[in-house]
Formats: C-alpha cells, structure tokens, sequence
C-alpha cells in the first residue's frame, strides 16, 4: 500500500497498514548502515531542513545522518522557541523557508501542535521531530522496530510505560503505535505524573511498579524532568527512585526475555540504575541504531514527492 | 417598503411578535415609532392614510420586536489596544448584533480604574458610539489585586460595576473588602473565578482531550474553587456578587445551592460555553482557546439546564477581539479570546429553537436580567421614550461570515457555520442604528 500522505505529524492519525509499511521499510534500508560506503543516491537533488525550536543533539544528528544517507542536502536552523524570534513570527519564518523551495521540514518545537500549524501553510513535506508534549512519531516506531527485532511480533506483546507520562510525547506516540498493532499498553508511575483520564487511550494505569514488572516483556522506562519536583509534582528524586526507579533488585521479578528501553538521555541512578541501564536486556543503543533506519524510511517515504 | 423622506424615523411594524420578559408580555402587536419615539404597542394600530404615507409599514409577522439586548461582559479594546478593536466598532458590531448596550471591562490600557479612564469611554463614546456603552470598573488599582480602585469615584464618573475581569482577585481579603465596599456604593462585584495556581500553565480544559493533545489543562475545580470562595463570601458580606462565564456543572451547581438560600448571587454564561466542546481543539486551531476553557458535554448540558431553571440569569458574550498577530500562533503563545457581538443572538435562539428555553426566557438573559444585575433602567420596551429595541427574524437562515463583520477582530470559531436568526434592524436612542432591510 502507498504512503499518500504529505507529513507525518503523529502516529494517532497513522493506521496499521501504513506503520506496517514504514516499519519493513525501516527494516529493509537498515541494510544500508552496515555497509562500508553507507550512502544511497534515493534523495539525491532534495533538500531536507531541519527547524529545531527546543535543542536536541541526539534526534537531529539521527535525522541528519538519515537524511545524508540518502544523498539529501541537509540544513539545520536551531533556535529558541518563541513566537518572534528578531520580531519574526513562527509563519514568517516559515513562508521565508518555503520560498527557498525545500522538500522537506524536520520539526521540533516546545509548543504541541506547532507541525500542524506548519504543515497547512507550506507545500514541503513536514515530519513531526518531536512537539510539546503531544507526539514523537519517529522514536516511538524506531520503539517499535526495537521490539520487533527482538519479539518478532508486537501483536499481544505487553509494554510497560514507566515514568512521566503526562509530560512525555514519546509516551503519546507509542501508546497510539502499540495500541493499533495489536499490544497491551500499561502506564505506570504516581498519579502526578499521569496524564489525566489516561485510561480514555486505551490503556492500563498501575501506580506500583512492583506489580506491573511480572507482566511487562518489554518496560520502557522514561526520563524523569528534574524540574519535575519544583513544579510540586514529586516530593524528591531519591523518593522518585525508590517507588519508580528501574533496579536489578526489582527486575528480579520480571519475565526471562524482558526488554528493558529509555529513549535518552538517562539519569542514571534516578529512573534507571547503571546496571539495569548496560545489563543484559537492554537494548537502549538498538534504539539508537534503529533511529536511523527510521528516519530513512520516513524521509524516503515523504521526500521523494 | 415605502419610508417618508420628512420623517426619518416614523415605522409602523405590523404583527410583529413582541416579546418583553420584564412587562411578561409575548402577544402579537403592532409597534408604532413616531419621530424616534416608540409610542404605541397594540394590536391593529390604524393611521389615517395621509399620515400613514410619511411612515415606513413593515410586515413584521413571524418577526420579533424585543427590548434592545444588553451584553453584561465586552472587551472593547479602547483605549489602548485599538487595533484589536475600538468603541467606534465595538458599538457597530454590537448594533450589528441586535445590541443597544454594552458593558466594557476595565482590562484595557490604562486600566479602568478611575475616573478619567471612565470619563474618556463615556465620552468617546457618545462621540462616535452607535449604542450605550456601560464602563465596568476595576476592583485593584492597575488589577494588580493589591489595593482597592476608588469605587465611590468610578461609579459617580459613570461605571456600573466593578471586577478585575481577565484575571481573579487572587487574595481573598482583598476580595472581601472590595465585596463590603462596593456594597456601600450598591456596585455589583463581577468575579472572574479562577485560582490561578490551579490554571497555571493551562492552556484547555483538563480532560481526555488535553491528555490526548498534550497541552497542559485547566482542571474544572480552578474555577470551582472560587466560584465556592466568592460565594462564602458574599454570604459573609451580603454584598451583591455577579459570576461571569460560568463554564462548568460544578459552578452551576454551587451557584444554585447559593441561590436558594439567598445568597446575593447573579451569573452569567457565553454562547461558547453552551454551544462547543472541548474536542475542537483536535486540530490546535486557536480560536477555540479561550479563558475560561471550553468545557465537556457534561458542562454544556449543566449550563444549559442552569439557564432553563434560572440559575444562570445572563447571556453574554465575552467578546474578545484579538488580531491575527495574537491568534495566528503557537498554541501555547495564542491568546486567550472569542469575539461574539455579531454571532450570538443565532446561538441563543438556538435554545430556544431546542426549547431548552422559552422566547421570553432568551430575551430576558439579553436584556431584563443584565439590566436588573447592573441596577440599570433599561432591557424593556418604554413606551412615549425614544426607541430602543430590536426587530429581528428568528429563523432567517445565513452562514455565519466573519469577514463581514463590523468588529475589527475575525476570531471567531463559528465562522462557516449554518445557522438562523439574527438581528434586521436596531433602534437606539430613536433612530435606526443598524439596519440590514433595503431602504
Ligand atoms: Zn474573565
């Protein structure tokens, strides 16, 4: 089945036919990584811009390697989010951009919805990098790619989501990509960090991680927000760590083949002990490496326009 | 129609509906206006014909003719921020929408928190106003929430109420002192209910929608928490306290119990809260993104019961013109705002076409009951005074276009939208302020 659309702005809005086929596709140029001259001619004469109004080294160097190894030219504009920026608003500087005629715009931006917002005032294909706290397409299918490797299938797989929930788009994105292919989604964390009315996505909310560990196979554990506990959300970190961090004591519990993630950066020793972090059913660096054959699907699917 | 050139406001309106709530009166009439004056309402009025050439006949039937409407909560943008919208189009707008009065909150710039800013409004708009304009006052000085505006000042300068409106009075003895003195000046304290610590950051009611969006949400209880603040307190003073934009079934709900055990409690709802849920802001599109936020269906159908029993006295519009440079934005940088003046009456008559209301209780929301809130002599039909009413059509049908509206602002959420009923012609002071009948 073709991939008709222009952008990719969420994975609610996607259906499984169309993340089926971005994942074998993902699978397929994977390939091209472990070449020795790891470039293909795909994008050759495209230009891809990367617009990042909230830093972010790891996603935008993933992007940017994706869409090199397709032979893309590549810019970057990195730039505090704010609606004028030298007096410049958002859609002024958008309309500027589209006038040098690029194919397509790599979005991150602090404000949820801002890609749509983009989306419907430029002809260039828009992939959604990141926005607010509402979704993080490409890392929840470079997720999904990760169990699939691993489990073969997501159909009837279990995922625990521990963490921050409410804050967190990556969370979002793999609710709504794990919900449509078929697994069992479990959010676990205090209540302050839960989105309220979670349970309206389709989900199971567990506020003991204890619990929740024997069922999970895979556990995706997320980055905590320090700023978290001055925003009266947690009393501290260390009390943080002690009912919500992921430890080898803990894991003691869980299922032989569990599959332990974290999207990254880490707090070590806060959601996640270093040897639950680098231990045997890690597979935090097969996420990175998946990232890439992601984000050349995505940019091969859109690009070529 | 024929309209005699000496006389340019002589109408006789023929079997028109006539509904005014504050006389209990819905029969059929016909409406006589004489040189401005409206001076006769009473089935079959006959003029001898050579008297009857200098007036203008309308065939009014299945039309209405209603006090001239009221709306109790405007933002009229002057003075400071004119290019969002000015007294001059406010008051179009509102002539345009079947209004004859408008009362203007103080958050402009300066704010209206003290004589001259009250005498500056009333005068420019008896300069280039095209309908009564009602200055609200503020209740800090600056809406700072620090100390007390001048109440006894404002209101000899012309205000009729007094609210800090755009933000709460987030102290509570400072909102007991304003609601004890404005009682000694028999001024209503209109309270914006909101805790701001609680709404902090929102940007949506909280719910399935905000959690699915991802934007921060205002939980129903930061209005709540004040509505139930604001009303132990004025049953602490005995102080008259007004709610403006009612939003959600639990501030209904405590407002009713308020009422009925007397407590000096009016309130009132905007067509938005009883018109749209919160899942239109699927898309991000900023016109929806108002304060306080549009609720859930429960509250919708709360808010409607609320005005069927009473509970809620007053429609008005909370009309927020904001430009494109404020609206056309980052979600999170949009400002909060709904223009209404020119979209309402459609939306009202809606209620009444559901008959969630009857005719007269949807004009009395616009007119006897904000008059009777404000202490103000107006939202009736006097007869042997100039005209000041509204002849409309309740069912003519358009599509809701806020390209052509008078207001300088188009955020609007209702534009596109099908909708029936709408204001032919205003009359203010005794002549025709707004008219859409070809002459
Ligand atoms: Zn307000």
């Amino acid at each position: 089945m073709p991939f008709k659309r222009k952008d990719l702005l969420g994975l609610r809005e996607l259906d499984v036919h169309e993340i089926e086929h971005i994942l074998e596709l993902a699978v397929s140029l994977k390939e091209i990584n472990a070449r020795p001259i790891k470039k293909v001619p795909t994008l050759r004469g495209k230009t891809v811009i990367h617009l990042f109004y909230e830093p972010s080294t790891r996603t935008r160097t993933s992007f940017d390697i994706a869409a090199k190894r397709l032979s893309a030219d590549t810019y970057s504009i990195t730039t505090a989010a704010s609606s004028m920026v030298k007096g410049e608003t958002l859609l002024d500087t958008v309309k500027n951009l589209e006038a040098m005629k690029p194919d397509v715009f790599v979005l991150r931006h602090t404000v949820s919805g801002t890609p749509h917002r983009i989306a419907r005032h430029t002809t260039a294909s828009v992939i959604n990098a990141g926005d607010g706290m509402h979704e993080h397409p490409s890392q929840a299918l470079l997720d999904m790619m990760t169990m699939l490797e691993h489990k073969k299938k997501l159909d009837g797989l279990t995922v625990a989501i521990l963490g921050d929930i409410a804050h967190s788009r990556v969370a979002r994105s793999n609710i709504w990509g794990l919900r449509k292919m078929g697994a069992k989604v479990i959010l676990c964390g205090p209540i302050t960090l839960i989105p309220p009315e979670a349970h309206t996505m389709g989900v199971e909310v567990s506020h003991k991680l204890g619990e929740i560990i024997p069922e999970a196979d895979v556990i995706m554990v997320l980055r905590l927000q320090k700023e978290r506990q001055q925003q009266m959300l947690l009393p501290s970190l260390r009390e943080y760590s002690i009912y919500y961090g992921l430890t080898a004591e803990k894991l003691k519990k869980a299922r032989r083949n569990v599959l332990i993630m974290h999207p990254g950066p880490l707090n070590r020793g806060v959601e996640i002990s270093p040897d639950v972090a680098d231990g045997p059913h890690s597979v935090i660096l097969d996420q990175v490496t998946n990232g890439v054959a992601v984000r050349m699907a995505l940019l091969y699917l859109l690009g070529q326009k | 129609m024929k309209k005699g050139k000496a006389d340019p406001c002589n109408y006789l309106f023929r079997r028109a509906r006539v509904i005014d709530p504050a006389r209990d009166l819905d029969a059929v009439a016909d409406v006589l206006v004489v040189d401005g004056i409206l001076t006769d309402i009473k089935p079959n009025i006959d003029l001898p014909s050579d008297r009857l050439a200098h007036f203008a006949v309308i065939d009014a039937s299945e039309k209405w003719i209603v006090p001239g409407l009221i709306d109790m909560h405007v933002h009229l943008r002057e003075p400071g921020e004119e290019y969002k919208e000015t007294i001059a189009t406010g008051t179009m707008a509102a002539v345009a929408g079947g209004y004859t009065a408008v009362a203007c909150m103080p958050n402009t710039k300066p704010v209206n928190d003290c004589a001259a800013v009250t005498e500056y409004i009333l005068e420019r708009a008896r300069e280039q106003g095209h309908c009564r304009v009602l200055p609200v006052g503020a209740v800090s000085s600056g809406l700072e929430g620090r100390s007390l505006a001048e109440f006894g000042e404002l209101k000899g300068s012309g205000a009729v109420a007094v609210t800090d409106d755009g933000r709460p009075v987030a102290n509570s003895m400072l909102m007991r002192r304003a609601l004890e003195y404005a009682k000694n000046f028999d001024l209503p304290v209109i309270s914006h209910a909101e805790d701001p610590a609680l709404s902090e950051g929102g940007l949506m009611n909280e719910g399935p929608t905000s959690t699915l969006l991802g934007l921060h949400g205002i939980p129903k209880a930061a209005e709540e928490v004040m509505v139930a603040r604001d009303l132990a307190l004025a049953e602490l003073t005995g102080a008259r306290l007004h709610i403006a934009h009612v939003s959600t079934a639990g501030a209904v709900r405590m407002i009713g119990e308020a009422k009925s055990r007397g407590v000096p409690v009016t309130a009132e709802t905007a067509p938005h809260y009883f018109t749209l849920t919160d899942d239109r802001l699927m898309t991000f599109d900023t016109l929806y993104k108002v304060n306080p936020p549009i609720r859930g269906p429960a509250d919708v159908e709360a808010i409607k019961r609320g005005l069927a029993d009473g509970t809620i006295d007053a429609v008005a519009t909370d009309h927020a013109p904001h430009s494109s440079i404020e609206k056309d934005t980052e979600f999170e940088y949009a400002a909060n705002g709904i223009i209404g003046l020119e979209s309402a009456l459609p939306l009202i008559l809606e209620l009444v076409r559901e008959k969630t209301l009857t005719p007269s209780q949807a004009v009395a929301k616009v007119s006897c009951n904000p008059a009777r809130i404000l202490g103000l002599p107006l939202g009736t039909l006097l007869l042997n005074q100039r005209a000041c009413m509204t002849y409309l059509d309740p069912e003519f049908y358009f599509v809701l276009d806020c390209t052509t509206f008078r207001s300088k602002s188009r955020n609007c959420p209702f534009h596109g939208q099908p909708t029936r009923g709408r204001a032919l012609m205003t009359f203010f002071n005794g002549k025709v302020a707004f008219s859409r009948l070809s002459k």
